[in-house]
């Protein structure tokens, strides 16, 4: 079997394992990364919210916000990890489409 | 590390960005003269594994959590040039799909985790594997040294983005702006925790895709030829 095709089924079993990306963290208590908390947690950090940092940080609504649906936050640690391997499956499929496109591109003019 | 919106001001945002543009304008024009057609499915899959491999989130137990990005893996796999293309992507998926990282702070993150941590990986994995065969103990050993190390760097440049913040950005009453934490927290606590755990996580990554590949298809492993632009 070529090595790419190894390769892409290593990937399905790294997305359908990703969830533990998202139960370990749960079990073990640990919170966001440094430095990528909501606003919210400014004031018991450091008494007060950014204010620009409270400007900037709603810029952007992402349709899928941290690999989970909108509503579905509060739904339990199942439908989150449904959600977390969707969302790697799309995030993948997108991601690998531009990269065929650029490729496409870029190895395509070389030709000429 | 992906860094949200709102935690870097306009001038470190400005500046990232100003540095990524001629850099992907670079890597484009690089890769185009030496991407072969048949290389394209493995820089999908690089940037394919990168992506699953930061939502793999590893608990510091009461703490915190971090990843691995692969970006090193990338870097020894396609070249920096082409594996600064394919972790951007990733990169830039997850801001606009998912929210993870900021639109102002692509370039930042993309600085961080696409430019640095790719290249660093790939000189260190280069010096230390020096000449040694393809499929020798040495190269894996590099491949660890480099992941461990490239991911700490890009945790020092992202610290360092944070750290100023409070420097460039205050109100009159003194109050950050932005990210609130000085150089003295956030270096310490970023390549804390970097060093002592996810580095590991990161060359453990890359030394078992390097070893399943020095068995599996050597020659995938042999050093791209990127032409200097």
């Amino acid at each position: 079997m070529k090595t790419v095709i190894k390769l892409w089924i290593g990937l399905a079993v790294f997305i359908v394992l990703s969830p533990l990306g998202l139960i370990l963290p749960e079990y073990f208590k640990a919170d966001a990364a440094w430095g990528e908390w909501g606003t919210d947690v400014f004031k018991g950090l450091v008494g007060y919210i950014p204010q620009g940092l409270e400007k900037l940080s709603n810029l952007w609504n992402a349709p899928i916000p941290d690999y989970a649906f909108r509503g579905w936050e509060d739904k339990g640690l199942v439908h989150l990890s449904a959600a977390y391997i969707f969302s790697a499956i799309l995030g993948i499929t997108i991601t690998a489409l531009i990269i065929f496109g650029i490729g496409h591109i870029l190895s395509k003019r070389s030709r000429h | 590390m992906h860094i949200p919106d709102g935690y870097l001001g306009p001038v470190t945002c400005g500046v990232t960005y100003a540095v990524m543009l001629p850099v992907w304008g670079l890597a484009s024009k690089i890769v185009k003269k030496t991407l072969n057609a048949k290389q394209v499915p493995l820089l999908a899959i690089a940037a394919a594994f990168s992506f699953v491999i930061m939502m793999f989130n590893v608990p510091i137990p009461g703490g915190t959590t971090g990843h691995a990005v692969g970006a090193v893996l990338a870097g020894i796999l396609l070249g920096p040039w082409a594996g600064c293309i394919a972790i951007s992507v990733a990169l830039a998926v997850q801001a606009l799909l998912f929210g993870d990282g900021g639109i102002t702070a692509l370039g930042a993150n993309c600085f961080n985790m696409a430019f640095v941590e790719v290249f660093a990986g790939y000189y260190i994995y280069r010096i230390i594997s020096g000449s040694s065969a393809i499929t020798s103990g040495r190269r894996v050993v590099a491949a660890g040294i480099a992941g461990y190390a490239g991911l700490n760097i890009a945790a020092l440049t992202a610290a360092i983005m944070f750290g100023i913040q409070p420097l460039l950005h205050k109100t009159a009453q003194g109050q950050s702006l932005y990210c609130p934490y000085g150089l003295n927290v956030a270096i310490p606590v970023m390549l804390g925790e970097h060093m002592l755990v996810f580095g590991f996580v990161e060359a453990v990554v890359t030394v078992l895709v390097v070893k399943y590949l020095q068995k599996q298809d050597p020659d995938l492993l042999k050093i791209k030829k990127e032409v200097a632009a």
